[in-house]
Protein backbone atom coordinates (compact mmCIF):
# COMPACT_ATOMS: atom_id res chain seq x y z
CA UNK A 1 0.00 0.00 0.00
CA UNK A 2 1.34 3.44 -0.89
CA UNK A 3 1.86 5.72 2.08
CA UNK A 4 -0.30 8.85 2.00
CA UNK A 5 2.53 10.84 3.65
CA UNK A 6 4.43 13.40 1.56
CA UNK A 7 7.98 13.97 2.82
CA UNK A 8 10.46 16.54 1.53
CA UNK A 9 13.98 17.03 2.89
CA UNK A 10 16.17 19.93 1.77
CA UNK A 11 19.75 19.99 2.98
CA UNK A 12 22.32 22.73 2.54
CA UNK A 13 26.05 22.26 3.11
CA UNK A 14 26.27 25.26 5.40
CA UNK A 15 23.64 27.14 7.36
CA UNK A 16 21.77 29.62 5.18
CA UNK A 17 21.37 33.28 6.26
CA UNK A 18 18.40 32.27 8.41
CA UNK A 19 20.54 29.65 10.12
CA UNK A 20 18.58 26.71 8.74
CA UNK A 21 20.91 23.93 7.65
CA UNK A 22 18.22 21.37 6.92
CA UNK A 23 14.52 21.73 6.33
CA UNK A 24 12.21 18.73 6.63
CA UNK A 25 8.58 19.04 5.63
CA UNK A 26 5.87 16.43 5.84
CA UNK A 27 2.25 16.57 4.82
CA UNK A 28 -0.15 14.01 6.20
CA UNK A 29 -3.90 13.40 6.01
CA UNK A 30 -6.13 13.76 9.07
CA UNK A 31 -5.94 10.09 9.98
CA UNK A 32 -4.60 9.02 13.37
CA UNK A 33 -3.31 5.76 11.88
CA UNK A 34 -0.67 7.85 10.02
CA UNK A 35 0.79 9.35 13.20
CA UNK A 36 3.25 6.60 14.07
CA UNK A 37 4.82 6.53 10.60
CA UNK A 38 4.96 10.33 10.51
CA UNK A 39 6.66 10.45 13.91
CA UNK A 40 9.28 7.91 12.85
CA UNK A 41 10.00 9.69 9.55
CA UNK A 42 10.36 13.16 11.06
CA UNK A 43 12.38 11.90 14.04
CA UNK A 44 14.77 10.00 11.78
CA UNK A 45 15.45 13.05 9.62
CA UNK A 46 15.68 15.43 12.58
CA UNK A 47 18.35 13.32 14.25
CA UNK A 48 20.26 12.18 11.14
CA UNK A 49 23.92 13.10 11.31
CA UNK A 50 23.73 14.18 14.94
CA UNK A 51 24.60 12.39 18.13
CA UNK A 52 21.33 12.24 20.03
CA UNK A 53 20.67 10.91 23.50
CA UNK A 54 17.83 8.45 23.95
CA UNK A 55 16.03 11.11 25.98
CA UNK A 56 16.11 13.62 23.11
CA UNK A 57 14.86 10.94 20.72
CA UNK A 58 12.12 9.97 23.19
CA UNK A 59 11.01 13.57 23.80
CA UNK A 60 10.90 14.36 20.11
CA UNK A 61 8.76 11.30 19.39
CA UNK A 62 6.34 12.04 22.23
CA UNK A 63 5.84 15.73 21.40
CA UNK A 64 5.48 15.01 17.68
CA UNK A 65 2.85 12.41 18.46
CA UNK A 66 1.03 14.86 20.75
CA UNK A 67 1.11 17.76 18.31
CA UNK A 68 -0.03 15.58 15.38
CA UNK A 69 -2.77 14.06 17.48
CA UNK A 70 -4.04 17.51 18.54
CA UNK A 71 -3.88 18.76 14.94
CA UNK A 72 -5.76 15.78 13.50
CA UNK A 73 -8.35 15.21 16.22
CA UNK A 74 -9.00 18.67 17.69
CA UNK A 75 -7.85 20.89 14.82
CA UNK A 76 -9.07 19.09 11.71
CA UNK A 77 -11.73 17.01 13.53
CA UNK A 78 -10.44 13.96 11.64
CA UNK A 79 -11.80 15.40 8.39
CA UNK A 80 -9.93 13.37 5.75
CA UNK A 81 -10.15 16.25 3.28
CA UNK A 82 -7.95 18.38 5.55
CA UNK A 83 -4.18 18.06 5.94
CA UNK A 84 -1.58 18.59 8.63
CA UNK A 85 1.75 20.19 7.75
CA UNK A 86 4.97 19.49 9.65
CA UNK A 87 7.96 21.76 9.10
CA UNK A 88 11.20 21.00 10.95
CA UNK A 89 14.14 23.39 10.80
CA UNK A 90 17.35 21.77 11.92
CA UNK A 91 20.47 23.51 13.12
CA UNK A 92 23.36 21.95 15.02
CA UNK A 93 22.13 23.22 18.38
CA UNK A 94 18.42 22.66 18.15
CA UNK A 95 15.36 21.27 16.40
CA UNK A 96 12.45 23.59 15.63
CA UNK A 97 9.27 21.74 14.67
CA UNK A 98 6.10 23.47 13.55
CA UNK A 99 2.81 21.56 13.21
CA UNK A 100 -0.08 23.33 11.48
CA UNK A 101 -3.64 22.17 10.90
CA UNK A 102 -6.54 23.59 8.90
CA UNK A 103 -8.82 24.04 11.92
CA UNK A 104 -10.09 27.29 13.41
CA UNK A 105 -7.43 27.26 16.15
CA UNK A 106 -7.75 27.39 19.92
CA UNK A 107 -6.64 29.47 22.87
CA UNK A 108 -3.75 27.57 24.50
CA UNK A 109 -3.96 29.74 27.63
CA UNK A 110 -7.46 28.36 28.26
CA UNK A 111 -6.20 24.80 28.72
CA UNK A 112 -5.84 24.02 32.45
CA UNK A 113 -2.96 22.06 33.93
CA UNK A 114 -4.13 18.48 34.48
CA UNK A 115 -2.55 18.01 37.89
CA UNK A 116 -5.37 18.73 40.32
CA UNK A 117 -6.23 15.58 42.31
CA UNK A 118 -9.79 15.52 40.91
CA UNK A 119 -8.37 15.61 37.37
CA UNK A 120 -6.00 12.68 37.77
CA UNK A 121 -8.80 10.26 36.95
CA UNK A 122 -9.56 12.03 33.66
CA UNK A 123 -8.60 10.20 30.47
CA UNK A 124 -7.90 13.41 28.51
CA UNK A 125 -6.24 16.80 28.85
CA UNK A 126 -2.53 15.98 29.23
CA UNK A 127 -1.24 16.53 25.70
CA UNK A 128 -0.34 20.20 25.72
CA UNK A 129 0.92 19.93 29.27
CA UNK A 130 3.33 17.17 28.25
CA UNK A 131 4.56 19.17 25.26
CA UNK A 132 5.30 22.17 27.49
CA UNK A 133 7.20 19.96 29.93
CA UNK A 134 9.26 18.04 27.35
CA UNK A 135 10.54 20.80 25.06
CA UNK A 136 12.57 23.94 25.73
CA UNK A 137 10.12 26.43 24.20
CA UNK A 138 6.58 26.40 22.78
CA UNK A 139 4.98 29.09 20.62
CA UNK A 140 1.59 29.35 18.90
CA UNK A 141 0.52 31.50 16.00
CA UNK A 142 -2.18 34.10 16.59
CA UNK A 143 -4.94 31.89 15.19
CA UNK A 144 -3.95 28.99 17.44
CA UNK A 145 -3.81 26.40 14.66
CA UNK A 146 -0.02 26.17 14.51
CA UNK A 147 2.34 25.10 17.29
CA UNK A 148 6.09 25.57 17.19
CA UNK A 149 8.22 23.44 19.50
CA UNK A 150 11.93 24.02 20.07
CA UNK A 151 14.10 21.26 21.45
CA UNK A 152 17.79 21.80 22.20
CA UNK A 153 19.94 18.86 21.19
CA UNK A 154 21.82 18.79 24.51
CA UNK B 1 3.85 -2.88 17.19
CA UNK B 2 1.02 -4.37 19.15
CA UNK B 3 0.01 -6.12 22.30
CA UNK B 4 0.66 -9.66 23.39
CA UNK B 5 -1.23 -11.37 26.18
CA UNK B 6 -0.02 -14.21 28.36
CA UNK B 7 -0.54 -15.80 31.76
CA UNK B 8 1.95 -14.99 34.46
CA UNK B 9 2.63 -16.59 37.83
CA UNK B 10 -0.51 -16.99 39.91
CA UNK B 11 -2.77 -16.73 36.86
CA UNK B 12 -2.20 -13.00 36.39
CA UNK B 13 -3.07 -11.70 32.92
CA UNK B 14 0.07 -10.07 31.50
CA UNK B 15 -0.24 -7.62 28.61
CA UNK B 16 3.02 -6.69 26.89
CA UNK B 17 3.09 -3.39 24.98
CA UNK B 18 5.38 -3.85 21.94
CA UNK B 19 6.27 -0.54 20.31
CA UNK B 20 4.14 2.49 21.03
CA UNK B 21 1.01 3.09 23.10
CA UNK B 22 -0.56 6.06 21.31
CA UNK B 23 -3.81 7.41 19.96
CA UNK B 24 -3.71 5.03 17.00
CA UNK B 25 -3.75 1.80 19.04
CA UNK B 26 -5.04 2.69 22.51
CA UNK B 27 -8.51 1.28 21.75
CA UNK B 28 -6.95 -2.11 21.05
CA UNK B 29 -5.50 -2.15 24.58
CA UNK B 30 -8.81 -1.06 26.10
CA UNK B 31 -10.67 -3.80 24.19
CA UNK B 32 -8.11 -6.40 25.21
CA UNK B 33 -8.46 -5.49 28.89
CA UNK B 34 -12.25 -5.41 28.65
CA UNK B 35 -12.24 -8.89 27.10
CA UNK B 36 -10.09 -10.14 29.99
CA UNK B 37 -12.49 -8.62 32.52
CA UNK B 38 -15.44 -10.17 30.67
CA UNK B 39 -13.74 -13.58 31.01
CA UNK B 40 -13.56 -13.03 34.74
CA UNK B 41 -9.88 -12.06 34.96
CA UNK B 42 -9.32 -9.67 37.85
CA UNK B 43 -5.55 -9.39 38.20
CA UNK B 44 -3.83 -7.65 35.31
CA UNK B 45 -0.29 -6.49 34.62
CA UNK B 46 0.65 -4.17 31.77
CA UNK B 47 4.37 -4.45 31.03
CA UNK B 48 6.31 -1.75 29.16
CA UNK B 49 9.71 -3.46 28.92
CA UNK B 50 9.48 -3.39 25.10
CA UNK B 51 7.76 -0.02 24.70
CA UNK B 52 9.23 2.91 22.78
CA UNK B 53 6.99 5.78 23.81
CA UNK B 54 3.55 6.60 25.17
CA UNK B 55 1.52 9.71 24.34
CA UNK B 56 -1.18 11.39 26.41
CA UNK B 57 -3.87 9.29 24.72
CA UNK B 58 -2.00 6.18 25.81
CA UNK B 59 -1.77 7.53 29.36
CA UNK B 60 -5.50 8.29 29.18
CA UNK B 61 -6.22 4.73 28.06
CA UNK B 62 -4.33 3.45 31.10
CA UNK B 63 -6.41 5.72 33.35
CA UNK B 64 -9.59 4.34 31.72
CA UNK B 65 -8.64 0.69 32.10
CA UNK B 66 -7.51 1.34 35.66
CA UNK B 67 -11.01 2.65 36.45
CA UNK B 68 -12.71 -0.30 34.75
CA UNK B 69 -10.55 -2.82 36.60
CA UNK B 70 -11.13 -1.06 39.92
CA UNK B 71 -14.89 -0.95 39.35
CA UNK B 72 -14.82 -4.69 38.60
CA UNK B 73 -13.05 -5.32 41.90
CA UNK B 74 -9.75 -6.13 40.23
CA UNK B 75 -6.16 -4.97 40.49
CA UNK B 76 -3.80 -3.45 37.93
CA UNK B 77 -0.02 -3.22 38.05
CA UNK B 78 2.39 -1.54 35.62
CA UNK B 79 6.01 -2.60 35.12
CA UNK B 80 9.09 -2.22 32.95
CA UNK B 81 9.07 1.58 32.59
CA UNK B 82 12.48 2.96 31.63
CA UNK B 83 13.54 6.37 32.95
CA UNK B 84 12.00 8.28 30.01
CA UNK B 85 8.66 6.46 30.23
CA UNK B 86 8.59 6.84 33.99
CA UNK B 87 9.16 10.59 33.61
CA UNK B 88 5.82 10.86 31.78
CA UNK B 89 4.02 9.33 34.76
CA UNK B 90 5.90 11.58 37.18
CA UNK B 91 5.28 14.78 35.20
CA UNK B 92 1.55 14.05 35.06
CA UNK B 93 1.48 12.72 38.65
CA UNK B 94 0.03 9.48 37.33
CA UNK B 95 2.75 7.67 39.28
CA UNK B 96 0.50 8.37 42.29
CA UNK B 97 -2.47 6.69 40.61
CA UNK B 98 -0.84 3.44 39.49
CA UNK B 99 1.00 0.64 41.28
CA UNK B 100 4.30 0.64 39.38
CA UNK B 101 7.14 -1.85 39.82
CA UNK B 102 10.50 -2.02 38.11
CA UNK B 103 10.17 -5.54 36.69
CA UNK B 104 7.24 -7.76 35.73
CA UNK B 105 8.48 -10.36 38.23
CA UNK B 106 8.20 -7.81 41.06
CA UNK B 107 4.70 -6.90 39.86
CA UNK B 108 3.59 -10.54 39.78
CA UNK B 109 4.92 -11.09 43.29
CA UNK B 110 3.01 -8.04 44.56
CA UNK B 111 -0.51 -9.32 43.79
Amino acid sequence: MTSPLRLCVRRSAAPDPEGTATLVTLRLPSDVSCIEEAVELVTRHCLAGHVATETIRFRLRVVLSEALSNAIVRGNREDRTKWVEVRAELVPESIRVQVTDEGPGFDPSAIPEPLRPEQLDEAQGRGLFLIRKLVDAVQFNEQGNSICMILRRS
Amino acid sequence: MGFSESKGAGGVTVVQVDGQLIIGNRQELKDLVQAALDRGERRLLVDFSRTGYIDSSGLGALVSISKRIREAGGELRLSGLNDDLRSLFELTKLDTLFAITETPEQALASF
